[in-house]
């Protein structure tokens, strides 16, 4: 379904990706696993295409087609969407118009369904605003009840868990793999290894490329055993892929 | 009541009320005050008790009398409708208000001109309200898409010692062509007036906006507020002043412009000014564009570009 090759980017004479592969087959959970800084937002903005961000060299191909050249708006119109590890605020957008907006074309599915899911009250939140009189935990929810609002081929959700209490984090997750169950292939982008508990595979991310990919377990004390303990934070280390 | 030879012109308006955003039914419900004016012919006056409208159709529009009975509450707002629906004419309409002591009024006013190629549509309208009086005045105006239209709105309001004037001017939906917005408001002790502009500007519009307010009564209140969103090669420029004259008095003027792109041009004039030691007057003006993530959040549930803009827009001016 997306097929990622050599991806490189160079910002401000800073290689911030470096070489990454990465495949994502249809109906995968796909976590990427990082440190702070290792380029995990990064690469959602180049898939998704926000931020200006354009490769320096390699393909992204999406259902065959390499989609590094469309908009945003052309990428999300094939199916591909993002949750922001910072969702945008919007004053004056309620929170029943960004999730109408995001609702796939033609579905008659209730909006309430989606706030559920996130474990928000519909009554008391789809009149608000997405402003910032929303907490931070709430507005990642409504971001997350939005993109399984959009049920896209492809849901980038960068750090979903990121301000996400213990109570509701097993709701989010459960809402991810009910997205998964409904078609939805998921690119889930973490530094929890809790979160990649879900995954069907898991890909290390560091220093902009991808170092090992694995069953989730594994490769999560992989990381557990390497990547917390490394004190070449962002140099990658000589593992062979 | 409803001439009947003008009844095809009426259904005309109200058809392009409710492509404006306007509710339809408040214009053919009873018990709802209104008044709708194409080019210079009335094609409906309904006034209820306690609210008076007398007409004069003119040549080029229509000169317009609203009294509102001392100490009347009217309950539902009261609709106004003007507009023109060919593509060329003038309409200018006089109004002349008069809210007496303790009345309470709302009002609503469409201005609809959706076919606009040369159009132009002026309003001179000398306003007074009350003491302890409430006047509440909402015009919003759709234009169509072509952006041959020139308005000119203009109005002199005095608020009497415990008067509440409270004004919004919205014009984001079609192009705005050519607006040259002026007000300007005299309070007198104790009274408040808050006048609020809202618009969208695209293509070649070119905006000015001038709000000016006089506190010259003890205690008076003043906000002077606009919000302006800019794209393509579109102007504004807005003055907002507030005079503190009088002890007490206090004045606020609240401009923001966004600019989306690189071409369209904003400027904020802020004038504030004390003749009293113990007035206070405030402003904050801020030009700014608009924010790219907030487009992109919508570009990325799947609407296009210029779709985003318009519901970010709308929210700013909401
Ligand atoms: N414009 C830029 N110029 C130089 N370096 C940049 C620029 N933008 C981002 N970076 C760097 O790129 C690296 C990757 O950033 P990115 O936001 O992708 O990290 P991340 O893995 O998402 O981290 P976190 O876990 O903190 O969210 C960081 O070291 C960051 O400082
Ligand atoms: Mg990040």
């Amino acid at each position: 379904m997306l097929e990622v090759q050599n991806l490189q980017l160079t910002l401000n004479g800073n290689s911030i990706i470096n070489g990454l592969d990465l495949h994502v087959d249809r109906g995968e959970i796909h976590g990427i696993l990082g440190e702070n800084g290792t380029g995990k937002t990064t690469i959602a903005n180049l898939i998704m295409g926000t931020n200006n961000y354009k490769p320096t060299a390699g393909k992204i191909i999406f259902e065959g087609q390499d989609i590094a050249g469309l908009s945003v708006s052309q990428r999300a119109q094939k199916g591909i969407t993002l949750a922001w590890q910072e969702p945008a605020r919007v004053e004056g957008l309620t929170v029943r118009d960004y999730l109408a907006l995001s609702r796939h074309n033609g579905q008659a599915d209730q909006l309430e369904r989606f706030l559920l899911m996130v474990g928000l009250e519909p009554a008391q939140y789809l009149d608000r605003d997405i402003d910032a009189t929303l907490s931070g935990g709430e507005r990642k929810r409504i971001e997350m009840a939005s993109v399984l609002a959009m049920r896209p081929k492809l849901a980038i959700l960068d750090e979903p868990d990121s301000g996400i209490d213990i109570v509701a984090l097993p709701l989010l997750l459960n809402s991810i793999m009910e997205m998964n169950k409904q078609g939805s292939s998921v690119l889930l982008i973490t530094h929890s290894e809790r979160v990649t508990e879900i995954s069907h595979r898991v890909s290390i991310l560091c220093a902009g490329t991808i170092i090992r990919t694995g069953p989730p377990a594994e490769t999560s004390l992989w990381f557990k055993d390497n990547c917390r303990t490394c004190l070449h934070i962002n140099e990658p280390v000589d593992e062979p892929k | 009541m409803i001439r009947y030879s003008v009844e095809k012109e009426y259904q005309g308006m109200i058809d392009a009320y409710e492509m404006a955003g306007g509710d339809k039914r408040a214009l053919q419900t009873k018990d709802v005050a209104k008044l709708v004016v194409h080019e210079n012919r009335v094609l409906a006056n309904d006034p209820i008790k306690g609210l008076k409208i007398e007409t004069k159709e003119t040549k080029s529009g229509v000169s317009v009398k609203l009294i509102v009975e001392e100490g009347a509450k009217i309950p539902r707002p009261v609709h106004l409708c003007f507009g023109l629906l060919p593509k060329e004419g003038l309409q200018e309409i006089i109004m002349k208000v008069d809210a007496k002591d303790n009345s309470e009024v709302s009002v609503i006013a469409h201005c609809i001109f959706p076919n606009a190629v040369k159009v132009i549509h002026k309003m001179d309208a000398d306003i007074n309200i009350g003491a302890n009086a409430r006047f509440d005045y909402k015009e919003t105006h759709y234009h169509g898409e072509s952006g041959g239209i020139e308005v000119i709105p203009k109005a002199k309001v005095k608020v009497n010692k415990g008067g509440v004037w409270q004004s919004t001017f919205a014009l984001s939906q079609g192009m705005v062509g050519k607006l040259d917005y002026d007000f300007e408001v005299v309070c007198l002790e104790k009274a408040i007036a808050e006048l609020t502009v809202k618009v969208y500007g695209k293509g070649t519009d070119d905006i000015k906006i001038w709000e000016k307010i006089h506190l010259n009564g003890a205690g008076a209140r003043g906000l002077a507020k606009s919000r302006v969103v800019l794209g393509d090669k579109a102007r504004a420029e807005v003055r907002g002043e507030t005079y503190g004259n009088a002890p007490y008095a206090r004045g606020h003027v609240d401009c923001i412009e966004l600019v989306n792109g690189t071409e369209a041009v904003a400027t904020a004039i802020p004038i504030v000014s004390v003749t009293n030691g113990k007035a206070k007057v405030t402003h904050e003006a801020a030009i700014g564009s608009i924010d790219r993530k907030q487009v992109e959040t919508l570009m990325a549930r799947g609407l296009d570009e210029d779709r985003a803009v318009d519901v970010i827009v709308k929210g700013i001016l909401r």
